[in-house]
Parts: structure tokens; sequence; C-alpha cells
């Protein structure tokens, strides 16, 4: 209780109506004699409103989406290029992409952002964002390739076949017939890894990037409410997915038109 | 056009094929019988090398395709197959199942491809099905489209490998009237099949192949009414 009394009238920094509607019930909260919407409301001020405090989800935001994006798209080509390495029949391109994946699926994601962030650029002055995007592409493109591969093997043989005998390169058939069949079928399973992708990006927090996890913690640690600014944080996480999911399920139903209809 | 030089074909220790010697000419109609497990499906596809021969050479148009130089992409292009399960792209639609190839080769244009791929469907009596996709077809229907697929690209011979055993009964005769009027046009055939009735209509040479050998051959009047190898009598006994 005592930190909602430590923003006192120095504390209001800008004369909006936010402001004014603060200090009409300011006393009242510094005797705790505040109803149910009055104490929504001073959490909202405190957390939200006050100081533009609201800047520090959207730039948080702003980091998580642009590490996330990036790193969906270094996951996504690294995943399809190792996917092939593993079905490309060649030995020793088998056999790193295998280690990768290996790694990769065998150890914390958590270890692996610490780990290049202080071991591989521990002595190179990198953006941290840059850091983040490599970590997490890194890690993305494993499960990618995972889900490519699965994708891939489903497509019947017969479609290779066909390819093949309409004197189709080998690489052309994969291009043209098989990957797009193996991607309709991949698609849900990518659309999890995306969304699970763009969650753990909060694990950047512990290399001190200040994305929409750590804007949330830092607000808490500003004004010692713990509710408001996670809860804030997780809307905007839940806006993020919920949009990438619609978007995915529009492109699923795309790829199904040659399905039974 | 194809000559097929002592071809051998092991998977692992099996022996599929042991020592198989054929000539085709360009115009003939050959069509392949034989017990499942003969290997007469693999003969079909080591003549495109969709089977890698194990041992023997195969020339056609008087280039070694067997040899590790030859580029068997091109050689493909001159050669159509047409598959049991028929192997249409689902996730395309007919014309553009069509097309595809032609297209990616660069032989036509997509306005050229287009215009051939409709001057086909409507041969086989399926014009109106340009925009569909293949599972809204029947299985005589998606057949023919993969007829007209491989005939897109203009090959000098067509391979056929049972395109009528994976048909509902009253589907076969589309195909095979299809196949027919291909043979009149003087394509070269190769035709795996276990309709005997065709074998006789259209083929120019019956091969009966057993235990990967081609173990009678002759025209469809000496191999139907006069066979002179006993598996052979056993065979037909069997399916006629």
């Amino acid at each position: 209780m005592l930190s909602t009394l430590m923003i006192g009238a120095a504390e209001v920094a800008n004369n909006t109506i936010f402001d004014t509607w603060w200090l009409a019930i300011k006393d009242q909260a510094v005797a705790g004699q505040l109803d149910f919407w009055q104490t929504i409301y001073k959490e909202i001020y405190q957390n939200v409103l006050y100081n533009n405090r609201w800047m520090n989800y959207l730039r948080g935001l702003g980091i998580t989406l642009e590490v996330s994006f990036f790193a969906a798209l270094v996951g996504l080509l690294l995943g399809m290029l190792v996917a092939m390495m593993r079905l490309s029949r060649v030995r020793p391109l088998e056999k790193i992409a295998g280690v990768y994946v290996g790694i990769i699926r065998g150890t914390p994601m958590l270890l692996q952002v610490l780990f290049i962030n202080f071991a591989l650029f521990g002595s190179i002055a990198v953006d941290r964002v840059i850091v983040g995007v490599i970590a997490c592409g890194l890690n993305s493109g494993a499960y990618v390739s995972e889900i490519l591969r699965g994708g891939i093997l489903s497509v019947d043989k017969g479609q290779t076949e066909a390819g093949r005998s309409l004197g189709l390169s080998n690489w052309q058939t994969m291009r043209l017939i098989v990957f797009p069949q193996a991607l309709k079928t991949a698609l849900p399973a990518l659309c999890n890894e995306f969304i699970t992708l763009i969650k753990e990006t909060s694990i950047l927090a512990y290399i001190a990037l200040t994305e929409l996890t750590k804007a949330g913690d830092y607000i808490r640690s500003k004004t010692y409410s713990a509710f408001t600014p996670y809860v804030v944080s997780g809307i905007l996480y839940l806006i993020v997915t919920g949009v990438l999911t619609k978007l995915l399920s529009k492109l699923e139903r795309r790829l199904r038109q040659g399905d039974n209809r | 056009m194809i000559t097929v030089k002592d071809l051998h074909k092991h998977f692992g220790n099996l022996e599929v094929l042991s020592g198989i010697n054929q000539h085709i000419t360009p115009g003939e109609k050959v069509v392949i019988i034989g017990p499942s497990g003969s290997g007469k499906s693999t003969f079909l596809r080591c003549l495109n090398l969709l089977e890698q021969p194990t041992g023997g050479q195969i020339f056609f148009e008087g280039v070694e395709i067997t040899s590790p130089k030859t580029d068997i992409d091109a050689i493909r292009c001159r050669m159509g197959m047409v598959f049991q399960q028929f192997n249409l792209f689902p996730h395309l639609t007919v014309m553009d199942n069509i097309t595809l190839a032609p297209i990616t080769h660069k032989i036509y244009t997509r306005e050229q491809a287009q215009n051939r791929a409709m001057e086909l469907l409507t041969r086989v009596g399926l014009p109106e099905k340009a925009n569909a996709f293949p599972k809204q077809l029947s299985g005589g229907q998606q057949q023919r489209i993969a007829i007209v697929r491989a005939l897109a690209m203009n090959p000098d011979v067509m391979l056929f490998d049972e395109p009528t055993s994976a048909l509902d009964p009253e589907m076969v005769g589309e195909v095979l009237d299809v196949m027919k009027q291909l043979a009149v046009d003087g394509m070269t055939m190769v035709v795996v099949t276990h309709e005997m009735g065709f074998a006789r209509e259209v083929g120019d040479r019956v091969l009966f192949m057993d235990g990967g050998n081609v173990l009678e051959e002759g025209t469809p009047k000496q191999i139907f009414e006069n066979p002179q190898n006993q598996r052979t009598q056993d065979f037909l006994r069997k399916v006629l």
C-alpha cells in the first residue's frame, strides 16, 4: 500500500486530463479509501498513463515484434536448408544437420541465449536486437526444420516420380510440387512454432533486451505494482498471437483449395 | 527407338530383372503382361530411369541413358509416363497440372501451353474440367488428365504403368479409349497392363514376363492363341 502513496504531487509531471483525474482521488488513495473503479483507475494511471509509461510497453512490443519477425525469417530459411540437408542423402550434410538439431533441441533455450550473448559476442559490441535475432533464429531453425522434414516426408513418393518423369529436375520437383504440398501439411505446426517463437523472445530479458516482458517488469520496478504491468504485457502478447493465428489460418484455407469441397 | 541390353535390377539380394534384351521401334505398341512380381513394372520404370538399373545398358534414340553423363531430365522430356495411381498434383488445377512442365521447360509460353492443353483436353473429352482440381474428378477423368499431362510435352514415346489397375471397372473403358486413339495416331507405346483385350487389340508385340525375364514374346495372335511356354499358358488360363 505504501507504494501507491509514492506518486505524490511532485510526480505529476504533465498536466493531462488523466493527471487531473488522479489528483481528484489522490487524497482518498492516501487514506486508503478508494472504491472499486477508483482502484482500477489508480492502477491504470500508475502503470500505464502516468508520465507516458504506455510508451514503455509499445517500445517493448516493437522490439519483440522486430526480433520475432527477423528470427522467424532466419528460422524459416535455416529450417528449409537444414530440412533439405537431412533429406539430401549426402552423408556429411545429414550429419551436420543432425548434430545441429540435436544440440538445439537438447539444451535449454536460455542457455543458448546466454552462450551466444556472453560467449560468442562477449567481447564484440553487437546490438542486442541482433544477438536476439541470431539466438532465437538459430533455435527456431531446428524446430522448423523438423516440421518441414515431416511435411516433405508426408508427400506421396508418386508426386516426386510424376514430376521427375516430366523432365523436371530434382530441385524443380521439390520447389514446384513437393514443397507446396509439404507446406500445407506443415502449416498448423509452423503456426504453432511462430507463436512459440514470439513468446520465447521474452527470454531475451535475461540479456537486458527491453522487449515486451522486460518492459512490463520495468514498470513493476517503478510502481511496485505487479498485477497491472504484467497483465498489460500479456494482453499485448495475446493481440499479436491472435492476429498471427488469424492470418495463418487464412493462408491455410487458401492452400487447401485443392482439397475436397 | 529404345534398345535394352542385358538389363539387370537388384533390390538388395532380390533379383528383379535378370538380363533383359529388347528393341522397340518407332511407332511400335509393346504390351507387357505377366503375374504380379514378375518385374514388368520395374522394367518399364527402368526405361526412364525412375528405377536405376544395377546392370546393363539402355539406349534411347541413340543416346545411352544409363550413362552417368546423360542429362536424364532432357531424355525424360521426350518420354511420357502414366502411373497406376495417376499422381496428378493435388495442389494445382487441371490446367496447371498440364502446363507446369512445358512452361517450366520453356517449350511453350504460358498462352501456347494453355492452348495446347485445351486442345488435348478436348481430345479426351474433358475441356470443361480445365479449372477443376484433381480431387474433384473421378478416377477415370484423373487418368485421362494424367495422359494429357504427359502428352503436353510432345513425347516421342509413352510409357504406361498399369494405367487402369486403380480404376473402378466402369471407368476402365474411357481410359482405354484414349489409349487406343493414341495408338491409332501413331504414338510409340510401352504398356504394362492386365487388360488382355487391350493387349490383343492394340499391341503389335506382346511380352510375357515372369521371374525377371521375358519368357515369351510375339504378336498378340501368337501369344494369346498359341502360347509356347508352359508358364504363359498357365497365366493366360488364369486371366482369360
